[in-house]
């Protein structure tokens, strides 16, 4: 099927309740172009996605395919018209293969049984467009982020897609296997699909897009052609003010002595031999691709894992076999995973700010007046943003949740914190707070150790960056030799310096 | 930018439909109950609904901790069975040494808490250290306790004997001030329970153990510690409603505890505490045993519908209210 269609939406509005999200949005999707929806959390990108792809109806202004008005009643029938959206979240049965993944609910039949040789003809074929490798008899739950992305696209192709809308498919993507999704887009872009993407990377957002709409609070602050954009002109239309300097500045001078020292630190499957030394007051990064044990490493660092290794926490030897023991010896871990494994979205801030530091509110019975007053002092201090006290922290944006976890860990007051991914799937401008947070953090004497797959992240907050690559630490880096060529040589394991002609 | 994605005015109305429901039920009851029958609100109907219900009550306090957590046990009944077999044997035994009086009651109150600890210490046991799925384990526990009593009692009737049981019989039917033993210990577990659950660590960690396991470690809170102490409180307490069982008929058979695994589980999801872990109330599970137990009361005291039906209506309540439980949410 070669025909193409034209999205668009024409003064849409949008309101939950007494809150309107969307202000009169009108914006299009060309055949064979692709555009980058952008704006903070809660700009309402989500929710002009899901007006577009039958999820959600539009309270006012209507949605337009090829110019004549249409009404999806529900997101089937919005694929059925060749409007797909892919999901922030993988939307894959793990357990199932590549092939049934992709044909669930439209699975091909001959008589009364599974049309098995022809479907999995087919996978091969979709998969070969989009240059997969992954066989179509995978399963699922076995294959990398990457692949399972490409599943997603391969899956959308397979019904008809003339419209792809992909909400932030690069968040969980490493750098490469971004670039290999980038290849698929302009391939996809040339056969005609129209695409809209989001992205909280705005380089990314140069790099593949044609077309740029900028969302603040529901409006549209800007669109145009994205050549006519700079990086810092689109975070400003986001943020409403000048955010050039991402990163603060380093005021705080690094002590001698060492906070934490690691020596042949083994997790079983995971990652060996990983020794480092991290001083008082230091801010460490660790780099290296997603799969290079980074986080594993971390996890039997802090008890989470099975590890063996020699660990010493201001030069006395220490066992940490439990998150218990590792936060009784002052080192806590926050996590990559905040929803899975960061907080608890069915509960309120309350009682998420103090389950890690419970005791510390606990007398005989737990000190109801004392945990409010953390929690009026941790909104106070980090800046979380909520509609009330009481809200469930499932309702909470992705930036405001990340504050809280940053919160809940604190209140523990550990010596040695260890954050992983501080900021993934957040809005600039809450990135430069929580930047801000990590330094003054590190003003106040806590060691910091900051695992990040965000290259400008890393070097831009960090004193010195480990990289890691296949388990063990590749290199490190500081000073003028922390730069993004060097990080991806070793974490690609070509060595620190560039050799001539690769 | 974060009002646009919450809808409060909806969720605090159902949240209180919820808080509301079976208190309304409750009343319901009453109301009827007190039309049908002259009788229905005598002191002498009203303390004998409370005591029955007590050893329910007792059992389901620790039920809404197990299920808080995420678990849940079916082995409650078979194991009240079981250890009022076990009581009786090893009382009957000490008899001619001991001779009867208070220090062999003590000796069979010790007998029941330590079986019910060390039942609940099995259960817990193989779910947190040994992963084994609760359903399968408590299964598995629930057939092995019942075959064993049947096995102690050879099929038939374990007897206390007849110069225990009036030293004994006080306990369940005995009190202070009118108001017998078993209503002041159900009582006294559920003000517990309900301190335990609402202000104590404990309970705190029961409901976020409940609510995602994973924060719950990555929160340094011992997982696996909080579901065994869950298992082994409710072994507890199905020891302490043998204790206050035994004394009323004085005997224990294969047929004793039938189904108190249904009434236990049934009060807890009626009281409001979510079956699939992570919020739990004790509060509501009493008015869950007193509506469980009413119904029974008001079935016996009328000619209307068969007192055998009983088990019917139970199992349609139990269904009814997780039909009602559901979250909006999950139908979108």
């Amino acid at each position: 099927m070669s025909e193409t269609r034209a999205l668009s939406l024409a003064d849409v509005c949008r309101s939950f309740g007494p809150v309107q999200v969307l202000h009169d949005i009108s914006l299009t999707l060309r055949p064979g172009e692709v555009h980058a929806l952008i704006g903070e959390n809660g700009a309402g990108k989500s929710t002009a996605m899901k007006i577009m792809s039958g999820y959600l109806e539009p309270t006012r202004g209507q949605v337009k395919l090829d110019d004549a008005p249409v009404r999806f009643a529900s997101s089937q029938e919005a694929e059925a018209q060749g409007v797909v959206l892919i999901h922030q979240e993988f939307n894959l049965a793990d357990q199932l293969s590549v092939e049934q993944n992709i044909f669930l609910g439209h699975e091909k039949r001959r008589g009364l049984f599974l049309d098995r040789p022809a479907m999995q003809a087919e996978t091969r074929k979709l998969l070969d467009r989009l240059n997969c490798t992954v066989s179509p008899t995978a399963r699922v739950r076995d294959i990398s982020n990457a692949d399972k992305q490409m599943v997603e696209i391969a899956k959308a192709l397979s019904r008809r897609a003339q419209v792809l809308i992909m909400d932030e498919p690069t968040a969980v993507l490493t750098e490469r296997e971004a670039e290999v999704l980038f290849e698929q887009v302009d391939r996809l872009k040339a056969e005609g699909v129209a695409i809209l993407f989001t992205s909280h990377k705005l380089d990314e957002v140069k790099r593949i897009s044609d077309r740029i709409t900028v969302l603040r609070d529901g409006h549209v602050v800007a669109q145009g052609m994205t050549t006519e954009f700079n990086e810092d002109q689109m975070a400003q239309a986001m943020v409403g003010r000048d955010v050039s300097s991402l990163y603060p500045v380093r005021s705080v001078a690094v002590g001698d002595a060492p906070a934490l020292e690691v020596n042949g630190l083994n997790v079983p499957g995971y990652a060996r031999d990983i020794s480092f030394t991290l001083r008082k007051g230091e801010i460490l990064g660790i780099s290296g691709l997603i799969g290079s044990g980074r986080t594993e490493a971390m996890e039997g660092l802090t008890g989470l894992r099975t590890a063996h290794g020699d660990v010493r926490i201001n030069g006395r030897p220490v066992s940490l076999k439990s998150p218990q023991q590792a936060q009784a010896a002052g080192l806590c871990y926050l996590t990559e995973d905040r929803k899975g494994r960061g907080l608890l979205l069915q509960k309120g801030m309350r009682e998420n700010l103090t389950l890690q530091a419970l005791p510390a509110f606990t007398n005989w019975l737990i000190d109801h007046k004392a945990e409010e007053n953390a929690l009026t002092k941790a909104i106070a201090d980090f800046d979380i943003r909520a509609p009330s006290r009481e809200v469930l922290v499932g309702n909470l944006s992705g930036g405001n949740q990340q504050k809280l976890l940053i919160a809940k860990i604190m209140l523990t007051d550990p010596d040695i914190v260890i954050i992983d991914e501080p900021t993934r799937g957040i809005d600039i401008g809450t990135k430069q707070q929580i930047y801000e947070f990590i330094h003054a953090l590190s003003a106040a004497g806590k060691s910091i150790i900051v695992v990040s797959s965000e290259m400008q992240e890393v070097i831009g907050l960090a004193d010195r960056v480990l990289v890691m690559r296949l388990g063990t630490i590749a290199g490190e880096v500081s000073g003028d030799d922390m730069t993004e060529d060097k990080i991806v040589r070793l974490a690609m394991g070509l060595g620190a310096t560039r050799q001539e002609a690769i | 930018m974060t009002a646009t994605e919450t809808q409060p005015s909806r969720a605090t109305r159902s949240v209180n439909l919820k808080v509301l429901g079976p208190i309304l039920a409750l009343v319901v009851l009453v109301i009827v109950g007190a039309a049908l029958n002259g009788n229905f609100l005598s002191a002498a109907n009203i303390t004998n609904v409370l005591s029955r219900s007590a050893f329910i009550g007792i059992i389901a306090v620790g039920m809404t901790f197990v299920i808080t957590a995420g678990g849940l046990d079916l082995s409650v009944g078979s194991m009240a069975a079981f250890i009022a077999g076990l009581m009786i044997l090893v009382m009957n035994a000490m008899l001619p040494t001991m001779g009867p009086g208070w220090p062999l009651v003590f000796v069979g109150m010790l007998t029941a808490m330590v079986a019910g600890t060390l039942a609940g210490f099995v259960n817990g046991f193989l779910i947190t250290t040994m992963r084994i799925e609760a359903f399968i384990v408590t299964l598995g526990t629930m057939g092995i306790y019942r075959s064993l009593v049947t096995w102690l009692a050879d099929g038939g009737t374990l007897s206390l004997d007849f110069g225990m049981r009036s030293v004994i019989r006080p306990i369940y039917f005995d009190g202070i001030l009118g108001i017998s033993w078993p209503i002041i210990v159900f009582a006294l577990v559920a003000i517990i329970g309900e301190l335990v659950m609402r202000r104590a660590a404990f309970g705190r960690h029961a409901a976020a153990v409940g609510s995602n396991d994973q924060v719950a470690r990555y929160s340094s809170v011992n997982v696996n510690r909080v579901r065994m102490l869950t298992y082994v409180f409710l072994g507890i307490l199905v020891g302490v409603a043998t204790i206050m069982y035994v004394p009323r008929l004085g005997s224990a058979s294969p047929s004793t505890g039938v189904l108190w695994e249904l009434e236990a589980i049934a009060a807890v999801i009626i009281g409001g505490t979510m079956l699939k872990g992570g919020f739990g109330r004790v509060w509501g599970t009493v008015i869950g045993v007193l509506i469980l137990s009413l119904i029974d009361n008001i079935l016996n005291l009328t000619d209307g519908v068969s007192p055998y039906l009983n088990g019917a209506i139970q199992g349609v309540i139990i269904i009814l209210a997780v039909i009602l439980q559901r979250d909006k949410k999950a139908e979108s």
